[in-house]
């Protein structure tokens, strides 16, 4: 058994240097010995793919983010499932009403995402769902709000 | 060891209400998702019996005290007094809130559904025994009021407002929660009275030390919560940029909820190491009341002014909890129920004189308003009687009760200092009841329509509510005094 | 596990990104990084948490932090819808152009 911190930690030290080693020598070897061209092909974000069309820096439209909020939410959620289930058989039917009344919950959530449109792709027209494009002027005074 | 976490039936009658208004918001949410925007309809009234309903179980609920949910939460008499206040004031706030919506045309189920289950979030912190719960309770509290601060989300200064009170009370979250982990670690609990037990225990001199630290941070948290000095600058921002009755709601329910726990962790848990925070809040008392009441006599925006003018209140508060008795406990609560009152009213004028988009929110604006609509502008003249602390109001009873606790507690300067500051107060307060009954009446005035009618309840609620509180304030005194002896 | 890593240094990285977090809210100008700087101090409560739950050899440190992840992720919700109706309507995630509000 290794008996101080430093011992116990000395493997990973290892794996570390043995890892930059092998990184460093991959880099230098592929730069020492492979030829070096330079071109517009070359130079092309995918050499052998489709050419770009245009800037990937462009602004998404505004569903991409209410999709990941809406994402964070409900992958987070999730979390409680872990401990219930280590102690599923302790609490027996308790916790499994508790966790259907968490379920409900969270199913609301989602029933009203749902039905206000918010995971609905199909309308393109801007006005059309509440969650129109961020360019689109703003509309009237607000109905409804995003949470 | 297969315990029994099962709960009793005692253990859901005593959050009663919390269950109430939850699955009211939920049923709410649910009805805007089925009924669609098409079908609008009106759920203001199903909202009322929600809140109704809760406020009766509150009151039922102090019938059978006692700890519930392992020890999590606790109905006591304190618990009742801050439940039937934040109902109270979430009830006020709606009356405000559907006429200002309908004037705004921006009516939507959502914001009764978040004004429930923030309400719902400010009694779990009244109830709260333990400090996750305060946690889970000021949050669920919070973000609701987030989403409330900016709900014409289209308009800028709501924009703002909600993105300001966002980042600061997400940042005074993150302090309190460190101060959480850190009296965790040094008392391995979170329940309060585990913690005042470890407390008492002599232990070394480190624990203390790190007791101390963990109580610091969660001082800057709740100081953050109730916009106590020197963390208050969110406050007028956010009171100004706000849809006025969110300001009148977030002016007295959360910070209500939030003195609720400050008072409850601070007399409770921390009350062994008394000498190492007494100094920070009778410091940050004195600096919230000279800042609040210095900074509000340069106000023209009545919004602002009256941000200013919450902000000294809190001050007042804090000289209550400085005093660190029993006394100075009851003289808080019976503070903070007034003030809800004074506050609503106040702020209920302001709904309802500052017209769509909130056009009208000087001070100047206010000119002739005695003599266009006497009735709004006496009882606007009652709250503000009431705000300097005149004789025969409930402000008038709960400053009285809070200097006398200071001074109790030998907090002799402190008492001449807030007295003082007081006076000074006067000024601004006056100066609106001068605009009001000696100018002429200018274009906003004239053009007034008369008071809608959750405006006017609003309104006579508050104003009954501060000369009951001012006339025979013994009721709610007494019942405060009986519940201020917390458990520990 | 008698060799791991001290304690000590746990609190004492979970105190330097409470620091760091505090450090970015207060100068960085940027509001997503701002936000981010709020959600790193919730990380170092986390660690904290987990900290003390391993030397109490209890679970309710884990579990507090599962509630602290919840909550944060809640909370960055709300926070970016908010962000997103700042940006529609002033085209900027500056902090320091939003200020219409001064007396």
């Amino acid at each position: 058994m290794p008996t101080s911190y430093s011992d116990t930690y000395f493997p990973v030290l290892v794996q570390i240097v043995i890892a930059v080693i092998v990184a460093a020598a991959l880099v230098a070897i592929s730069f020492l010995l492979g030829k070096h061209v330079k071109n517009r092909v070359k130079d092309s974000p995918y050499e052998s793919g489709i050419a770009p069309t245009g800037s990937a820096r462009e602004r998404f439209s505004v569903k991409f983010y209410l999709v990941a909020i809406v994402f964070i939410l409900f992958d987070i959620e999730a979390v409680f499932l872990y401990p219930w289930a280590v102690v599923y058989r302790e609490l027996k039917l308790f916790g499994f009403g508790e966790m259907l009344v968490f379920v409900i919950l969270i199913l609301v959530g989602f029933f009203y995402v749902w039905k206000k449109g918010a995971l609905d792709w199909s309308h393109e027209a801007p006005g059309d769902s509440p969650y129109g494009d961020p360019d689109a002027a703003p509309q009237s005074s607000v109905t409804k709000n995003a949470a | 060891m297969p315990a029994n976490f099962a709960p009793s039936a005692a253990d859901y009658l005593r959050i009663l209400p919390e269950i109430i208004m939850t699955v009211a918001g939920v049923l709410i949410m649910l009805l805007e998702g089925w009924l669609g925007e098409n079908k609008k309809r009106n759920l203001s009234v199903q909202t009322f019996v929600a809140f109704a309903a809760a406020l009766v179980s509150a009151v039922a609920a102090n019938g059978n005290p006692g700890l519930s949910f392992s020890n999590m939460l606790i109905v006591d008499g304190f618990a009742t007094f801050f439940r039937v206040l934040v109902i109270a004031v979430g009830i006020l706030s709606l009356f405000s809130a559907t006429q200002y919506l309908k004037r705004e045309h921006a009516e939507s189920s959502e914001y009764y559904a978040l004004l429930l289950f923030s309400v719902t979030g400010q009694c779990i912190m009244a109830t709260a025994n333990e400090l996750i719960m305060i946690f889970i309770g000021l949050e669920i509290s919070s973000i609701a009021t987030y989403v409330l601060a900016g709900y014409l989300r289209d308009d800028k200064r709501n924009n703002e407002a909600a993105l300001k009170y966002f980042l600061l009370g997400s940042f005074a979250t993150a302090f309190l929660l460190y101060g959480i982990a850190w009296i965790y670690g040094t008392t391995g609990s979170t329940n309060l009275s585990t913690i005042r037990i470890a407390l008492l225990t002599p232990g070394s001199e480190t624990n203390v030390i790190l007791a101390g630290t963990a109580a610091a941070l969660m001082f800057v948290g709740f100081a953050f919560k109730v916009s106590a000095a020197p963390f208050q600058i969110w406050a007028p921002d956010v009171y100004q940029g706000a849809p006025a009755p969110v300001t009148l709601f977030m002016s007295a329910g959360p910070k209500a909820a939030a003195f609720a726990v400050f008072l409850r962790v601070f007399m409770t848990a921390f009350g062994p190491i008394t000498s190492r925070w007494e100094p920070f809040v009778w410091s940050s008392a004195l600096l919230t009341m000279i800042i609040g009441n210095f900074a509000a006599l340069m106000q023209t925006n009545i919004k602002r002014l009256l941000a200013y003018s919450s902000i000294a209140n809190a001050g007042y508060v804090m000289v209550a909890i400085a005093a660190d008795s029993q006394i100075g406990v009851a003289a808080a609560m019976f503070y903070l129920a007034a003030y809800a009152f004074m506050n609503i009213g106040a702020f209920a004028v302001v709904t309802h004189f500052s017209r769509q988009g909130e056009k009208f929110v000087n001070v100047e604006d206010l000119a002739g308003l005695g003599w266009k609509q006497p009735v709004t502008a006496a009882l606007f003249s009652i709250f503000l009687l009431s705000l300097i602390g005149v004789p025969l109001t409930g402000g008038f009873f709960g400053k009285f009760y809070i200097f006398k606790a200071a001074l109790d507690a030998n907090l002799v300067w402190l008492t001449v200092l807030g007295l003082l500051n007081s006076a000074v107060a006067a000024y601004y307060y006056l100066r609106i009841l001068v605009v009001m009954y000696m100018k002429e009446p200018g274009e906003a005035t004239l053009s007034l329509q008369p008071v809608g009618v959750g405006i006017a309840a609003t309104l006579w609620i508050s104003a009954v509510g501060t000369l009951v509180l001012g006339i025979f304030p013994s009721v709610v005194l007494n019942f405060a005094t009986a519940s201020s002896a917390l458990v520990k | 596990m008698p060799n791991a890593v001290p304690l000590s240094w746990y609190l004492i990285l979970s105190a330097i990104l409470f620091g760091l977090g505090v450090a970015g809210f207060i100068f960085r100008r940027n509001i997503i990084t701002v936000f981010m700087s709020i959600e790193l101090m919730l990380n170092a409560v986390n660690l904290t948490f987990v900290t003390f739950s391993y030397q109490f050899k209890q679970v309710d440190g884990h579990i507090y932090s599962f509630f602290v992840m919840v909550v944060a992720a809640a909370e960055a919700a709300v926070g970016l819808a908010i962000i997103l109706t700042v940006f529609k309507n002033r085209s900027t995630l500056m902090i320091d152009d939003v200020n219409s509000m001064k007396y």
